[in-house]
């Protein structure tokens, strides 16, 4: 039985585990992997003490920073379901099963799906959803760019020095992304901005041949090779059903980061906490611990 | 000894992790950058049948994404 389990890798959990460790709190940290979305940025700006670092730069940094403790670490696992026991706590994964007396979800989030015919059956055979993974795969290729939001002008912009077209397909009247980036995407010639367009299809044999779209209100049938999927992200919320979620399926935590059910805990992007920063979420990480180092020495 | 091939971009977070595992246990591999290397991504659409990166080639196996579990057994690690 350990006092706390935390579930997740990426900077909340990571960060948690670091104040745990210091704490001497017995705790095991469950992940399937370390860093998270951290992981799939490109270039991170904004991190405290870093002007510039990659974002695999940054989680190598994290895992260091982790790895000078003597931390029960299982990596490469993914919770599927948080339990009420007698005493506290089952986290269940697909290989085991760990007891507690509190645990902390940190458990992020994962690419919103488009939910449209072909996308699941073209997944990796053309449809993606990292830009920065996966871009360079498409060289001189014709491409699609699904949103209009921050990510999806980032993808945008990446794919500029690599594909041969990018049609951004934007389901809003106007882009949604920071002026600055939709600015480059205007300016180059080898973008082509399409507003008010919804994907209807994604369609090909072995791999992606092209979409097909109601561009407000005509429909284009254009032919390509790639589909990058940028329209946000879900909170991985589901393995929990005994904590009040918001709308959004984010778990609602109060300024010390409980959740309403005594003994778990959540920090970072899994929760209702504004601000998606890798920043916030290590710093709610630290605060979580600290909640909890006080909640399992006062714990009746 | 087997022959190991790893397929990746060098942005991709799990080409970086499983070069890196690959790495900590001593196993000699042969990197293919596909980012730049056209014959050796079609190579490995080809011989994996998608598009996503990374792939690994042990001997005649491919082993597609960082699957630790697949690339333990097949090694022997």
């Amino acid at each position: 039985m350990f006092d706390l389990v935390i579930i997740g890798g990426g900077p909340a959990g990571v960060t948690a585990a670091i104040y745990a460790a210091r704490k001497r709190i017995d705790f095991i940290m469950v992940t399937q992997d370390i860093g998270g979305q951290t992981a799939w940025s490109a270039d991170v700006e904004n991190y405290t003490g870093y002007q510039f670092i990659t974002g695999a730069e940054l989680v190598k940094k994290f895992e260091e920073h982790l790895k000078q403790f003597s931390v029960k670490l299982r990596e490469n696992e993914d919770v599927v379901r948080i339990k009420k026991t007698t005493l506290g706590f089952l986290t269940e994964t697909k290989k085991s099963t760990f007891e507690s007396y509190s645990v902390l979800i940190a458990s992020g989030r994962r690419p919103r799906l488009l939910n449209v015919p072909g996308e699941e059956a073209f997944k990796n055979r053309g449809v993606t959803y990292c830009a920065t993974c996966d871009g360079p795969v498409f060289a001189n290729k014709i491409v699609a760019v699904i949103g209009g939001g921050n990510s999806a002008l980032d993808a945008t912009l990446q794919l500029v020095n690599i594909a041969e077209k990018i049609y951004l397909v934007n389901v809003a009247p106007e882009l949604t992304a920071d002026a600055v980036m939709c600015q480059k995407a205007q300016s180059s010639q080898k973008v082509e901005i399409l507003n008010k367009a919804v994907v209807k299809e994604i369609y090909g044999k072995q791999f992606v041949e092209g979409i097909k779209l109601d561009v407000d209100g005509v429909f284009r049938d254009m032919s390509l090779k790639g589909v990058f999927i940028e329209i946000g992200s879900t909170p991985n919320s589901d393995i929990i059903d005994f904590v009040v979620k918001d709308a959004n399926g984010e778990i609602v935590v109060d300024q010390s980061n409980r959740t309403s059910a005594l003994g778990i805990f959540a920090a970072g992007d899994v929760t209702n906490i504004p601000e998606k920063q890798i920043v916030v979420a290590a710093g709610e990480g630290a605060k979580a611990v600290l909640g909890i180092f006080r909640y399992l020495t006062t714990r009746s | 000894m087997s022959i190991v091939k790893v397929y990746s971009t060098p942005t991709c977070p799990y080409c970086i992790r499983l070069k890196e595992y690959l790495k900590q246990h001593n196993v000699v591999f042969e990197n293919i950058d596909v980012s730049f290397d056209q014959k050796g991504l079609q190579e490995m659409i080809d011989a994996s049948g998608q598009m996503g990166v990374p792939v690994v080639k042990i001997d005649s196996d491919i082993i597609i994404g960082f699957d630790q579990e697949r690339i333990d057994e097949k090694l022997g690690l």
